[in-house]
């Protein structure tokens, strides 16, 4: 029996390195507490390395006062873990929602339970803006709350450089535009663009289109667009694109590197050239989270001395203060005890403020305070937000999935021949007529 | 490799004269042979050197210049990234898990196909054939497909991890590590099996020997190479699952393998992707030592051997 | 995972892995017993059975049931309405652009290229190792890709194709490369001409290690008695390679050439990780996903895995072919 001795000597091998693992590492154990809930939640989250330390510090004082243990697990293809399990029967408690395309769906089939008796709806009404509130309701029932939000279309750029080069912040698009052929004059490059993001690239291109159709044919337009009412082809969002395109100007030339440099960079190094120096660009539109990879990248970086941010000026005045922002949701899929307490605790001012303290977040709850934001450019985030005339979230999120993958793709496309601009959306617009219905 | 092939060969370059033509021409197709061997493997090797070195550079250096440039000045090395992923919450115990998924998971497909493999191989029933190429067809099916029925199936019947007692709490990712393993395992074994000399078996038959004895006497020795790199690539695969670990036992810390608490390193937004380079090493590890653990199983002469004895 | 909780758990260790290989053991052995029990003309129809059983059950319940109900869902639209063939006319309707026709493609180029390279790579450096001493060595050199799990090979090969414009010093291998002959740098994995071939080239460094073991696991097969045998006659060593190796090796090129086009034909991971089927990269199981979990588009992704299924036919019509030849000679 040869077979089984070298069974044996592979077992023995392995088990030996088994031995070896489980020396480090540590393990959690349940405590059984008195008049305290106890138990366990599963939370299916899409926060992980950096962010994860971030969302199990808020757990904490929850875990804490409740005796309820957090099982969080985090995932990266939530759309696909969580249509599976949730499926087969077999979700978790709660879950960050994915896509509110995906939500909408879920709460049609039943499978997602209403928060309206989970939560106490008057202090919810009281703290959070309508807006909110109304972005996690379908047909009149509250399905996923939100708990943290980013601003985007923010213009980051380095303020020393500008000091240095004589160049001033700009007020409305029309400064913008003087700026940008300013800086092309002056024999640099304006943009730094970055669109890879493997199986989601071109989104960061999405942004700024859908920041240009918000500030431009404001929020009825908007609305209208990703709600599937209004054709792609047609002059509102037809003007976004063009628009965009005199950012990024003939030929692409007013981005560094071009559009081989704009598909195969990635979006979160692409900023990394304003600090170069010479700076290889002077401008870059992201969302709020990207300071956190400026400072990875170069951890000599100050916020507020080495970068700073202006909001992307409104194209038309008349929608001056629109922005377009974008939130972490939670939602739930088995009532338990356990799952209201932990729903009803990350709405609070409470909890949201700590993360709020660690920096990278900005708060939903309009009670947390603004002074815990620990330096003055997120505040000064956290501060546009609420003081926004006009807040709409991202209309790409909004949007069925299949519209939302065909709008990155057409991004890619966009920038790599402008002039087929015609023919893209003609594409966009048949993905439009079939992907509102399945 | 014409020139190469000659070399190392005891029969041809060995018994000509010292300095002949002959012995010249062996001499020389041995260093092509070398340069053959050395020069496929470096440059094999090279992104891999790539990953070895940028997990050693910090991240700010992986940024702005190739990973070549480490070997000059100024030397930018670094721990930290192996920090990092060593210090990664509950990588101990996901580690554990990882065993406890892998070597299970590798053993049951193993030993069931080569059961099936033998009966393909050495026995006549209806319908072998079709069955047989069913099995090898359904290797073909996309695995997301089979996720929805078959979880259901587990969630119906209380096969989940938390309504298993502690231990058998993995029981369903090695069902499904079985069910997909399988089909490979079958068609790789039945393969070598089919390709044993029949004399053996009407010998063992004429020494009245069962059909157990034969399968567990003489099959499976003779077939140690192939039971090796099988075991060596469902282990592999097992090793470095994501997806069916995420789907049946979930990834929560205490079934959590080792991929689901190394995906975790970079964030939603994909940053810190620098540590996969790092820990792509960390979790290269264990397979390489099956892989180098099993290799003494591949040698020649295993067949010739047991045929006489 | 401290001392404590490893001790708890170690009753349960040594029960699996003890008790699973027991298990298995007392299964084919206790169902044998049972076996001769039995009268001696039943006992060879029953046999096979027992000896196929378990397998075949694992086998149905994970992959044949789950294909039949996909056959099913593919005839099917959203609501479970039977639609005919609308699945399969909106995947294959607009040739040549449309639909499911460039993941089609792409799918054809992954079958030639990845299935006959690494094929022909792997076949090499098997026959080219099992020559040298340090054989372990270099067949684990080229093994450990194998071992780096196809995210991180997604994540790496990016690194291997980063781009900056030209002028400036390049990150990536490739381009750095190019660099040296004074060559532009030039993106891989974003251009429709290239990318393609530069993904492949990606997925089949990855797997090359693969063909290589299984097909070394054979050559130590062959006796060694037969090739000197061959060598006493005089033959040159390419002619035992043509007259001898590979004709025994045949059946192995088959199963290893049998698995890589079905792995072609699956290809996805990489995909997914480096361009998410972006830049006319886009193959079939990458379509299938999206459609299935983005799209929720059960009965286009069904159609799309039928279409698989369907790719495979030839190639088990030759296995079967290959293996009653096998047969034919014992």
């Amino acid at each position: 029996m040869r077979i089984s001795s070298f069974k044996v000597v592979t077992i023995v091998a392995l088990g030996a390195a088994m031995v070896l693992a489980a020396c480090g590492g540590n393990s959690s154990s349940g405590n059984t507490t008195n008049g305290k809930i106890g138990g366990t939640v599963h939370f299916l989250g899409t926060w992980s390395g950096s962010e994860q330390d971030s969302f199990m510090a808020v757990i904490k004082p929850f875990e804490d006062q409740t005796g309820v243990t957090v099982e969080y697990e985090a995932s990266r293809d939530q759309d696909a873990i969580l249509t599976t399990r949730v499926t087969a029967g077999n979700p978790p408690e709660v879950a960050s929602a994915p896509s509110p395309a995906l939500l909408t769906k879920f709460a049609n089939q039943g499978k997602v339970i209403a928060l309206n008796n989970v939560l106490d709806m008057g202090k919810l009404n009281s703290e959070y803006a309508k807006s909110w509130i109304d972005l996690g309701s379908i047909n009149g029932k509250l399905y996923e709350v939100y708990a943290w939000g980013s601003l985007k279309g923010l213009v980051f750029y380095n303020p020393k450089v500008f000091q240095q080069k004589g160049y001033t912040v700009p007020k409305t698009w029309d400064e913008m535009i003087t700026l940008q052929n300013k800086i092309k004059a002056d024999g640099t490059t304006p943009w730094c663009i970055g669109l890879e993001s493997g199986a989601a690239s071109g989104w960061p291109g999405s942004d700024w289109v859908k920041e240009i159709v918000l500030s431009q044919s404001g929020p009825s337009a908007y609305d209208s667009w990703w709600q599937g009412k209004t054709k792609w082809s047609s002059s509102e969002i037809k003007q976004a694109w063009t628009t965009w395109g005199q950012v990024l100007g003939s030929g692409d030339s007013n981005v560094y590197g071009g559009k081989n440099f704009m598909v195969s960079t990635n979006f979160g190094d692409a900023g990394n050239g304003m600090f170069d120096s010479p700076p290889k660009c002077f401008m870059h539109n992201q969302g709020s989270f990207i300071t956190d990879f400026f400072v990875k990248a170069k951890p000599s970086l100050v916020a507020g001395q080495d970068f700073n941010f202006f909001p992307l000026p409104d194209v038309n005045s008349k929608y001056t203060g629109a922005h377009v922002v974008a939130g972490d949701t939670m939602s739930m899929f088995k009532d338990t005890p356990q799952a209201r307490a932990l729903m009803k605790y990350l709405t609070t001012a409470e909890a949201q403020d700590i993360w709020v303290k660690r920096g990278g977040k900005t708060a939903i709850n309009n009670k947390v305070n603004v002074n815990d934001y620990p330096d003055a450019l997120q505040k000064n985030i956290a501060q546009t937000i609420l003081s926004a005339k006009i807040a709409k979230y991202d209309a790409g999120d909004l949007m069925p999935p299949d519209m939302k993958n065909a709008y990155w793709s057409a991004i890619l496309q966009y920038v790599q021949d402008q002039s087929k601009l015609d023919s893209i959306l003609s594409g966009l617009d048949k993905v439009q007529a079939t992907a509102y219905t399945t | 490799m014409s020139v190469a092939a000659a070399a190392d060969r005891p029969g041809t370059a060995a018994t000509a004269a010292r300095f002949s033509p002959q012995w010249i021409a062996g001499r020389l197709s041995g260093v092509v042979l070398h340069l053959a061997v050395i020069g496929l493997t470096v440059a094999w090797m090279v992104p891999t050197i790539g990953i070895l070195f940028t997990s050693f550079r910090p991240f700010t250096a992986i940024n702005s210049s190739g990973w070549w440039l480490a070997l000059s000045p100024p030397f930018q090395f670094t721990l930290d990234n192996y920090s990092k992923v060593l210090s990664t919450s509950n990588l101990g115990h996901s580690f554990f898990n990882s065993f406890m998924i892998s070597i299970p998971a590798t053993i049951i497909p193993v030993a069931i196909a080569a059961f099936a493999a033998y009966a393909f191989a050495w026995m006549k029933f209806p319908f072998r054939d079709w069955i047989f190429l069913a099995i090898v067809g359904v290797l073909a099916i996309p695995l997301q497909l089979s996720f929805v029925p078959v979880l259901s199936f587990f969630v119906a019947h209380g096969i989940t991890p938390s309504a298993l007692p502690p231990g058998l709490q993995y029981l369903p990712v090695w069902l499904a590590h079985t069910g997909y393993g399988l089909p490979f395992s079958i068609y790789l074994l039945a393969n070598f099996f089919r390709a044993l000399p029949s004399e053996l078996f009407e010998s063992a038959e004429i020494d009245g020997a069962g059909t157990l004895t034969v399968f567990f006497r003489i099959v499976l020795p003779l077939s140690v190479p192939a039971l090796a790199s099988l075991v060596i690539f469902q282990f592999l695969w097992i090793w470095n699952d994501l997806l069916v670990a995420l789907i049946y036992v979930g990834g929560q810390p205490e079934v959590a393998p080792l991929t689901v608490t190394l995906a975790n390193l970079t964030n939603s937004y994909g940053q810190g992707y620098h540590l996969l380079t790092a820990a792509a090493f960390f979790s290269m590890f264990v397979p390489l030592i099956v892989f180098l653990s099993l290799q003494r199983y591949f040698v020649r002469g295993i067949l010739a051997g047991s045929v006489k004895g | 995972m401290d001392w404590g909780t490893f001790l708890s758990q170690l009753p349960i260790v040594v029960i699996v892995i003890v008790g699973v290989p027991a298990v298995l053991v007392a299964y084919i052995v206790g169902t044998e017993y049972l076996v001769r029990l039995l009268p001696d003309a039943f006992r060879p129809r029953v046999r096979p059975w027992i000896w196929v059983g378990p397998a075949l059950i694992f086998v149905f319940g994970f992959l044949i049931l789950p294909a039949i109900l996909t056959a099913k869902t593919s005839l099917e639209s959203g609501a479970g309405d039977f639609v005919g063939l609308q699945n399969y006319q909106r995947q294959l309707g607009d040739f040549p652009t449309g639909g499911a026709w460039i993941a089609i493609r792409n799918n054809v180029y992954w079958l030639i290229l990845y299935t006959l390279v690494a094929l022909g790579f792997g076949l090499l450096l098997a026959v080219l190792f099992d020559r040298v001493r340090y054989e372990t060595f270099v067949k684990s050199l080229i093994f450990m890709p194998m071992a780096i799990s196809a995210v991180a090979l997604g994540v790496i090969w990016k690194f291997m194709y980063w781009y900056q414009p030209p002028g400036v010093p390049q990150t990536g291998t490739v381009n750095a490369i190019l660099g040296i002959f004074h060559q532009d740098p030039r993106i891989w994995v974003q251009d429709p001409s290239v990318d393609n071939f530069a993904i492949i080239a990606a997925a089949t460094w990855g797997i090359t290690g693969f063909a290589m073991v299984i097909l070394s696991a054979a050559l130590k097969g062959i006796p060694a008695d037969l090739l000197e045998a061959a060598r006493v006659d005089g033959a040159g060593e390419i002619t035992i390679f043509r007259r001898v190796i590979f004709p025994l090796m045949m059946p192995t090129v088959v199963v290893v050439g049998t698995t890589l086009v079905i792995f072609a034909l699956k290809a996805f991971d990489v995909v997914y990780v480096m361009t998410g089927g972006n830049f006319e990269t886009d193959v079939l199981a990458n379509r299938m996903y999206k459609l299935l979990f983005f799209s929720g588009n059960q009965g286009g992704a069904a159609a799309v895995a039928m279409i698989l299924l369907a790719a495979v036919v030839p190639v088990l019509i030759f296995n079967l072919r290959q293996f009653r030849a096998v047969e034919a000679r014992r």
